[in-house]
């Protein structure tokens, strides 16, 4: 097993982001995080990538627990986070090299492994350039790039698509499948249409739990489509 | 294919910082500044020409009150840069310890801190073609200098960790700069001694900066004041850990 969390929990104060996330992941999957703005999607997923401790519960990758054992656990993740925050002052090369040494490549492997992870996000010529100068697209990519890095085998990526414009959106699509071939990934998005498009399975949260756990064709069948399911499921702040 | 963990995290952390003071015009705009006023007061007001004396002693007397405000201007982006930004984020989701990330940022800012200390050479050179100074004295004075600038870096380090706003970084840095520097002037000593009697306020002039880079930048070396240097550098960048730690928890 890729990632198996367990009773996952995370309170902020008096406001409870988090409350009792369970589910496991294999290779060959994709999951999609569905879910309203501040349903728990990204505090989920910063604790499988070991940026917040849990409260309760446990994330394993590959049986080691993140909070136990966190270093060990995050040599196996690639971590995208919400809006990729990156050096604007360095290059996608130097900021590439900055991320695979601080990883503990040496100098070698990481040239090697820069030069592959730019190739797989197709940053192309980009790869000069100062990153503040760069489009959003290739910002991102330049994240998913350094996510890429040490070819983990499990894949977080916080909304890897929001803010592309459409061309960007399919390329990164693209790639998201063909990782996903021999990875695991978790992705969290808005677009039910890219849940449809890419993953195999939709996890919708809301409220800091999860109220669906199926395939995306599941959900269709019963709801009729994503877009009821997601209205049925979930309340959001909308509603509360 | 990997080297020590720590240290090669330390060494890719320390170049990115480096990196970023020398490729932003902030740091020669610190370092100019730095220069312009270490020589207004080693000249102006430390009377360095009228004592017609071949020796630094003037201009090493101003290093702890410039380094005060010099030094928390560089090490404020430390940490609260990181954090105002989001890269914190994806540094420490990177299997890096944390002491490699506190102390590659650390010896980075220190640098600088360095680079600013070998600048103000010509007036050692100066000197020299002036008169014959002891050397060896203003060699120890520069050691102990650069070893104090390491002191002040340490706080303004774990000032950095606790905000986002380099701003605030600062004006923490130089107060708690200031406080550890001045304990053992009367001004401090006095506020004390109305609460304490004579001899705790004379224990507590002993854990000032000015204290221990008093003998030193005479050329003189005591233990006891490099062990209090490394000492107070050790307790900061700890809390600074600690306090980039202390994130995990939410």
């Amino acid at each position: 097993m890729l990632l198996q969390v367990d009773g996952l929990r995370k309170v902020f104060g008096r406001r409870t982001a988090v409350d009792g996330i369970g589910f496991a992941l294999d290779v060959g999957e994709i999951v999609g995080f569905l879910g309203p703005n501040g349903a728990g999607k990204t505090t989920t997923m910063r604790m499988i990538a070991g940026y917040l401790e849990p409260d309760e519960g446990v994330a394993k990758v590959f049986n080691i627990d993140v909070a136990q054992d966190r270093r060990r656990a995050q040599e196996r993740v690639g971590y995208l986070p919400e809006g990729a925050p990156l050096y604007g002052e360095m290059t996608p090369w130097s900021f590439l090299r900055f991320v695979a040494e601080t990883r503990g490549m040496s100098r070698e492997a990481a040239r090697h492994a820069v030069r592959r992870a730019a190739q797989d996000a197709r940053l192309g010529d980009t790869i000069d350039r100062p990153i503040e100068t760069l489009s959003k697209g290739y910002r991102r990519r330049v994240g998913l790039a350094s996510a890429l890095l040490h070819d983990p085998m499990l894949l977080i990526l916080d909304e890897p698509t929001d803010g592309l414009d459409p061309n960007q959106r399919h390329a990164v699509r693209d790639l998201i499948k063909r990782l996903g071939e021999e990875r695991g990934l978790i992705i969290s998005t808005h677009s039910l249409e890219e849940v449809d498009a890419v993953c195999t399975r939709a996890i919708i949260i809301d409220q800091g739990r999860i109220v669906a756990d199926k395939a995306p064709t599941a959900l269709k069948e019963e709801h009729g489509s994503l877009e009821r399911a997601f209205a049925a499921l979930t309340r959001g702040e909308e509603r509360v | 294919m990997k080297k020590r963990p720590g240290l090669a995290s330390m060494a890719a952390v320390y170049r990115r910082e480096l990196l970023a003071y020398v490729t932003t015009p902030t740091a020669y705009v610190f370092v100019a500044v730095f220069l312009f006023s270490i020589g207004l007061f080693t000249f102006q007001i430390g009377g360095f020409f009228e004592a017609r004396r071949a020796d630094l002693t003037p201009f090493f007397a101003f290093h702890p009150w410039i380094f005060m405000v010099f030094l928390p201007a560089v090490s404020m982006r430390l940490w609260a840069e990181e954090s105002r930004s989001g890269a914190i984020e994806l540094l420490m989701t990177l299997p890096a310890p944390t002491w490699s990330l506190v102390l590659g940022k650390f010896l980075a800012a220190w640098s600088i801190a360095g680079a600013a200390l070998l600048l103000t050479a010509p007036l050692w050179v100066t000197v020299n073609l002036l008169g014959s100074p002891d050397n060896a004295a203003i060699f120890t004075a520069y050691l102990a200098s650069f070893l104090m600038a390491g002191a002040y870096i340490a706080i303004g380090s774990v000032m950095s960790a606790l905000t986002q706003a380099q701003i605030v970084a600062f004006v923490l840095a130089v107060l708690v700069s200031f406080l550890l520097t001045a304990l053992g002037l009367p001004l401090v000593l006095d506020f004390f001694s109305g609460i304490v009697n004579g001899a705790v306020a004379e224990g507590i002039a002993r854990f000032s900066i000015l204290h221990h880079f008093d003998a030193a930048q005479r050329g003189v070396v005591e233990f006891r004041s490099v062990f209090y240097f490394v000492s107070l550098i050790a307790l900061c960048l700890s809390f600074t850990a600690l306090a980039v730690d202390a994130r995990r928890g939410g």
